[in-house]
């Protein structure tokens, strides 16, 4: 059995750490693991999915159409995008938060109302919660990928929170250590 | 015994490990996505000579110089770089290395972040080089090693080909230390090393014949290797495509999986077909294997069904093969699409308004700053290559005369000038038509991730490196007119644009100002909009900066993006915006 995460949201919310620790972490496990990501010009500030694949054996290192169990995501609009991507049944755990894209900022289209209800209306089991607000609580908005991790760690019953600060510790730079710890263990207990 | 490590790595950081522990001595590269961290990856070792060369022409060659000094050498590049460095590339093949020399060439297939959605396969068979192709990070690390043999052992640079999924993929690989093979010593052979025609018509035979050599080599290369599976369906595939294959078909299809893809084997190929019922050559882009299995009389499945166009994926080879596809969430329609925009506070927003506001029209060239061709900028009429900009705009003035000069400019950013734009201005000046070129200076090569470049005054590993000065570097080529604006100031802005469209001589305009994401950048604190003063009129909104948007019908600035570059109050005639939002 292979395990599909997507990790998506807004080029620069740092999607990249919350991918490198849940592939620690799987790595830990002793799985297979692949992580893809993507860089260069669809950072600056486009949509941004990173995929996090583990299991006993793991192949193509992409996640398709219909294949998500989970989508960890950082903002609502990029959660709503990637329901076809998702099993029915699958699990959203989302930050509530929302960023107007271009075609909202110009005014050409607005920003969809609803979208929980809607993705739940599509089939996805939705976990919706303010990860900024606990980030800020913590020390730093740039902390909310780590809360969005610490929340979505609480689906893995096997993997203790012990297994996760460890990883995390060996995913975020000393300096940082601190906050981030702190991040996840006020997400996970939120 | 070595010391083996287990751990989780980027593709181009395996690759970048493998050529360190094959010993790699000298490596020369340009930055292009999906390639650039290959290098950067490489220069963290001490024990290596990175550098970020001009162009990939320029890395090629160095590459080769070190090859001949005697030391593993190293270059990369994304696919269109290829085309660059082509000319080195296809002479150095007749030339053969002294050491080893590998070329990395990364495709994006799908277009993440790139101009075109080129094979380079077609170069390594058009000049004759080898090409390995890895389908994971282990493989990237063991074909690094693997490549160097085959450059020493047949006498040829080898070319690795990346593409995103293998480049920015992480997988598991095993490390082992360090070995450096003796230095090869330099021996004057101007037969060898000369390609003058007396010469290099000895040198072509040799490559005729080394290919032989390689195609026997491909023959029984246990990276060409067959996993027997269901002999009903045979596949042929390399790099990711191979992933995808075991994704959809796992034991119930025999698969002949392609390291090598140029030169292709001839009788492994026969012989797998002669085994299996049905035969499907799944390949990303052009029917390079499928052309060759054709031409060897065999019938397959290839790009009869399977698209030319785009990446491949688990599904889309699915449906292709009549596969059923999985069950889904439903989609929701409707949804706005997010397009990737310049970022908060990046300095070419400002002279992109004031080109757009001058009715200017503005050849554009490869950067961050192509983004300026959309909405609500929509300043860019132009990209093509590194460098176009600078020449194209010499060719369009030339065509219409005083019917475009005066209202044409060409922007290039700083570090795309000294890849590809100097020989254009130097043209400029030389051929004298009255064309305006704007450096777009933000003292970094931003779109791939902030690499140095002989502008910024470091080197790859950040220490103090030699630093071009381009004002003087224009004025010695001849331009009397070389201004350098703020493009911060928006008053500045357009009265130099205007001055310069205006005069009657070629001239030069540097907008600088560092990326607003390079960590020595301080940021003035975020900006507000006092609702009281706010009329809605919108003239804030022009300039399509992502911290701003309209709630409850006023302008409002998202604290958390906003880098207090001001350009957006410059535009305000009420004062709405003001010093002192939260972060």
């Amino acid at each position: 059995m292979t395990t599909n995460v997507m990790i998506v949201g807004v080029g620069g919310q740092g999607s990249l750490l919350a991918s490198k620790l849940l592939g620690h972490v799987a790595l830990s496990k002793g799985l297979d693991v692949k992580v893809s990501e993507v860089h260069g010009m669809s950072q600056r500030g486009g949509s941004v999915v990173t995929y996090v694949r583990f299991g006993d054996k793991v192949y193509s290192p992409i996640i398709d159409k219909g294949e998500a169990d989970y989508v960890i995501s950082f903002e609502l609009l990029e959660a709503a995008r990637q329901m076809p991507f998702l099993k029915p049944g699958g699990q959203v755990v989302v930050n509530s938060q929302q960023i107007d894209p271009m075609p909202v900022i110009t005014g050409a289209m607005t920003y969809p109302e609803g979208l929980i209800d809607k993705m739940k209306a599509s089939g996805a089991n939705v976990d919706a919660f303010d990860a900024l607000s606990i980030a800020r609580e913590a020390g730093s908005i740039k902390a909310a990928n780590i809360v969005l991790m610490a929340r979505f760690s609480k689906y893995f019953k096997d993997i203790t929170e012990e297994e996760w600060l460890a990883s995390l510790e060996a995913c975020v730079p000393a300096k940082f250590l601190e906050l981030n710890k702190k991040a996840f263990e006020l997400g996970r207990n939120a | 015994m070595n010391y083996i490590m287990k751990e989780l790595m980027l593709g181009n950081k395996a690759f970048a490990r493998g050529l360190y522990e094959a010993g790699t001595s000298v490596a020369s590269s340009y930055p292009g996505t999906p390639s650039t961290e290959v290098t950067e990856e490489l220069a963290k070792y001490d024990e290596v000579y990175c550098e970020w060369a001009p162009n990939e022409k320029v890395a090629l060659e160095v590459a080769f110089g070190a090859s001949l000094a005697g030391k593993r050498s190293f270059c990369a590049m994304k696919h269109v770089g290829l085309n660059v460095a082509a000319d080195p590339l296809y002479t150095i093949s007749y030339t053969g290395v002294n050491a080893g020399l590998i070329i990395c060439v990364a495709d994006d297939p799908g277009m993440h972040s790139s101009q075109n959605e080129q094979d380079s396969r077609h170069h390594a068979i058009a000049s004759k080089v080898p090409m390995l192709e890895p389908s994971d990070s282990s493989e990237a690390l063991e074909y690094a090693k693997l490549a160097y043999q085959i450059s020493e052992e047949y006498d040829t640079p080898v070319i690795m080909k990346m593409c995103t999924r293998v480049a920015h993929s992480q997988s598991i690989v095993e490390t082992s230390e360090r070995v450096v093979p003796d230095v090869k010593p330099y021996e004057k052979n101007i037969a060898k090393y000369v390609m003058m025609p007396g010469f290099a018509k000895k040198r072509h035979p040799f490559v005729e014949e080394r290919t032989k050599k390689l195609i026997e080599y491909a023959d029984t290369a246990p990276i060409n290797r067959i996993e027997w599976g269901d002999k009903k369906l045979g596949i042929i595939c390399s790099s990711t495509c191979y992933q995808y294959a075991k994704e959809v078909y796992g034991d119930s299809a025999s698969i002949l999986k392609l390291g090598m893809t140029n030169p292709l084997p001839v009788k492994k190929i026969k012989d797998f077909a002669n085994e299996v019922d049905k035969l499907i050559v799944l390949e990303e882009l052009d029917p390079i294997i499928e052309d060759h299995c054709k031409a060897l009389g065999i019938e397959l499945t290839g790009k009869d069904v399977l698209p030319m166009i785009d990446e491949f994926s688990q599904s889309l080879i699915a449906e292709k093969l009549g596969l059923e596809a999985k069950e889904t969430c439903t989609p929701i329609d409707n949804l706005p699409n997010r397009p990737p925009v310049m970022c908060a506070g990046c300095p070419h927003r400002g002279m992109f308004y004031t080109l757009t506001k001058n009715k200017v029209t503005v050849l554009g060239d490869i950067g961050c700053y192509t983004l300026g061709a959309v909405a609500p900028l929509n300043a860019i009429e132009m990209t093509a290559c590194m460098g176009a900009s600078v020449s194209s705009i010499h060719g369009f003035n030339k065509a219409l005369g005083k019917d475009s000069e005066g209202r044409t400019v060409a922007v290039i950013g700083d570090s795309t000038f000294m890849h590809s734009g100097m020989t254009g201005l130097a043209n400029i000046a030389y051929n004298q038509s009255n064309s305006t070129v704007i450096i777009l200076d933000n003292s970094i090569t931003g779109m791939t991730g902030h690499q140095q470049n002989p502008t910024t005054g470091y080197n790859i590993k950040g220490d103090p490196a030699g630093k071009i000065d381009l004002e003087a570097l224009c004025r010695a080529m001849g331009y009397n007119r070389v201004t350098v604006v703020d493009p911060y100031d928006l008053e500045q802005c357009d009265k130099v644009v205007k001055e310069e469209l205006a005069a009657d001589e070629p001239s030069v305009i540097i907008s600088r100002r560092p990326c607003a994401l390079l960590k020595y950048v301080k940021h003035n604190p975020p900006l507000k909009v006092n609702p009281d003063k706010c009329k809605s009129c919108k003239a804030c909104m022009k300039i399509g900066c992502p911290a701003l948007s309209f709630k409850d019908g006023k302008a409002f600035v998202d604290s958390t993006q906003c880098v207090g570059c001001d350009v957006c109050s410059q535009l305000c005639r009420f004062d709405a915006f003001e010093k002192g939002g939260v972060n």
